[in-house]
């Protein structure tokens, strides 16, 4: 699903976000990546969602060259992939339920449709008696779920998390994780940035640790830096 | 055939391509109204912005209109008197006179040829033995042209003029009246003056949309990003704040007519006494059904081309970060 060759992000800046980077991710795959901050974990997914370009080496994701992705293409290739992000980013201005309609209308679902595939998104993330509130007054928790809801409501083949439970509490957080754990059970590949170290070791899945923008273990969970 | 391929290879029909299309367009519009009514102070006063600045050119242009009507009963006065040069001979003069008749400007002519100019100077002006004294006939003929009624008003009689002029046979061309030529002359530059204000209040439409459509994109810029992230196209993000633009210069257009129609009720009884003292049946004239179409549909078109020229400049520069 993801296969990074001598993969090299440098910001404008000069620094080196990722060196040299070589990474595979099979189709179907739930894996977390790890590593203090500023190791480069949300550099590594906002490569993979083209927000941020690599400078040098090759991406293939979902069998496309990423270095081919480009102008019109981007925004179909995005359509496979749904994104989580640690401050939510929810809009303010309109319902819960119109926030996770949002994949579904750029992609021009007719409304009864939408209206079925939210219903049924919201479900799963056990906030569907709240579609009608606003993000706003609902608890962090509950706006991450609902931003969860959104990734996932447009069925993508690829999930990345961004520190999904950056300041949830450890039993929020479990259940979170458990969830995304049910939609890698039916086809979709997680890919999970995160330094809650404890509870991934729970989780028994692949661990990507970064260093300094370099790959220190891909192997179970030795994590001792 | 008729497939287009997704990223993830599926392949979707052309009808439920279309059908995609009208979807979102009918979803953008109403989206566009939606913000639109979140915003109803901001919205309103950019549409009375645009209905004031198109009500100037347009009712300017009613004015000329109902000055041109009233001229257009003037300009029986104003013909046209062509002196023929000497050695033209009365064959020459009839040709003359059936090519001008041709001339789509040129509603009658009347020849007076030499020897009738003279009996007729000669009866009038009493000089009758001193001219019969002279063994030439010392007057030219002379044309009498009656131009149809719009060459005048609107403004084209001095183009007349110089065009007959300019012809061999011709000495002299000139209006009987002087204060006809000043009318038409003074309407001709009015009518510049109204050509300059509205292409000038049009640009001033233009960056009103543009202005307020840059707001309108800035302060959601968050949920373009985020748009973009979940795999919206340019086309997609830009169309609410283009229906937004068609919308305030359409809605700009219909206050503009509604001005109009305004002033000229409040004109009507103050106009129909100071013509009443001239003509008895002039009536001011309000836009007609294909005029008020116009301006509607310019307002409108104007709206859509300062917002598509703001979103040009302004949505592609928001990536999701
Ligand atoms: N926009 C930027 N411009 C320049 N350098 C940046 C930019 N964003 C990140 N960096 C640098 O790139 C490196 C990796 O950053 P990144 O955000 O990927 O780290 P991270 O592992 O996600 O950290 P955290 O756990 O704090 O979120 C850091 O050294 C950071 O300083
Ligand atoms: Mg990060």
């Amino acid at each position: 699903m993801i296969r990074f060759t001598d993969v090299y992000m440098r910001y404008q800046t000069g620094n080196d976000a990722l060196k040299r980077l070589n990474l595979h991710v099979e189709q179907g795959a739930m894996a977390y990546v790890t590593g203090r901050s500023g190791a480069g974990k949300s550099t590594l997914l906002q490569i993979i969602a083209l927000i941020k370009r690599h400078t040098r080496g090759q991406i293939i994701v979902n069998g496309q060259n990423l270095d081919r992705v480009t102008g019109n293409r981007i925004p179909l290739f995005r359509r496979n992939i749904g994104f989580t992000f640690q401050d939510h980013r929810l809009l303010n201005d309109r319902s819960v339920f119109d926030n996770v309609a949002l994949p579904l209308v750029i992609a021009g679902y007719r409304y009864q449709e939408i209206h079925k595939r939210v219903r049924a998104s919201l479900d799963k993330v056990g906030l569907l008696s709240r579609e009608n509130t606003r993000p706003m007054s609902l608890s962090s928790g509950e706006q991450q779920r609902v931003g969860i809801a959104r990734a996932v409501v447009h069925r993508p083949a690829l999930l990345l998390a961004d520190e999904p439970t950056g300041n949830l509490d450890p039993a929020l957080s479990w259940e979170i994780m458990k969830l995304f754990e049910r939609f890698n059970q039916v086809g979709v590949t997680v890919l999970i940035a995160s330094h809650d170290l404890d509870m991934i070791k729970k989780m028994k899945k692949r661990i990507i640790t970064l260093k300094e923008g370099c790959l220190l273990t891909h192997i179970g969970n030795t994590l001792q830096e | 055939m008729n497939k287009r391929a997704t990223i993830g290879g599926q392949s979707i029909g052309v009808t439920r391509v279309i059908k995609i299309w009208l979807i979102q367009h009918a979803q953008a519009f109403v989206f566009s109204l939606g913000q639109m009514s979140k915003n109803p102070m901001g919205s309103f006063l950019t549409i009375a912005v645009i209905g004031i600045s198109l009500s100037l050119p347009a009712g300017f242009y009613l004015l000329l209109d109902n000055a041109q009507r009233i001229t257009a009963s003037w300009s029986g006065a104003a013909q046209i008197t062509l002196f023929l040069k000497l050695e033209t001979d009365d064959q020459h003069v009839h040709r003359l006179s059936e090519k001008l008749q041709q001339h789509v400007d040129i509603d009658t002519i009347v020849i007076i040829d030499r020897h009738q100019a003279l009996t007729e100077f000669k009866q009038i002006s009493g000089f009758g033995e001193a001219l019969a004294a002279l063994d030439t006939n010392p007057l030219p003929a002379v044309l009498l042209l009656q131009p149809t009624s719009n060459v005048i008003s609107s403004g084209r009689g001095e183009q007349l003029i110089k065009s007959l002029h300019d012809m061999p046979e011709v000495d002299i061309a000139q209006f009987d009246r002087q204060w006809a030529k000043r009318l038409f002359t003074i309407i001709e530059v009015f009518q510049r003056a109204v050509f300059m204000l509205s292409a000038l209040l049009a640009i001033a439409v233009l960056l009103i949309v543009g202005n307020t459509i840059r707001l309108a994109i800035y302060s959601r810029h968050v949920e373009i990003e985020i748009n973009k992230l979940f795999g919206a196209t340019n086309s997609f993000i830009q169309r609410p704040f283009l229906y937004s633009g068609l919308i305030h210069g359409f809605c700009g257009s219909i206050m503009a007519w509604f001005l109009l129609v305004v002033s000229l009720l409040l004109l009507e009884a103050p106009v129909m006494r100071l013509t009443g003292l001239y003509y008895s049946n002039f009536r001011l004239a309000g836009l007609s059904g294909n005029e008020s179409l116009i301006l509607i549909g310019s307002g409108a078109l104007l709206g859509l081309a300062g917002s598509w020229l703001a979103v040009q400049r302004h949505l592609k520069v928001i990536e999701p970060v």
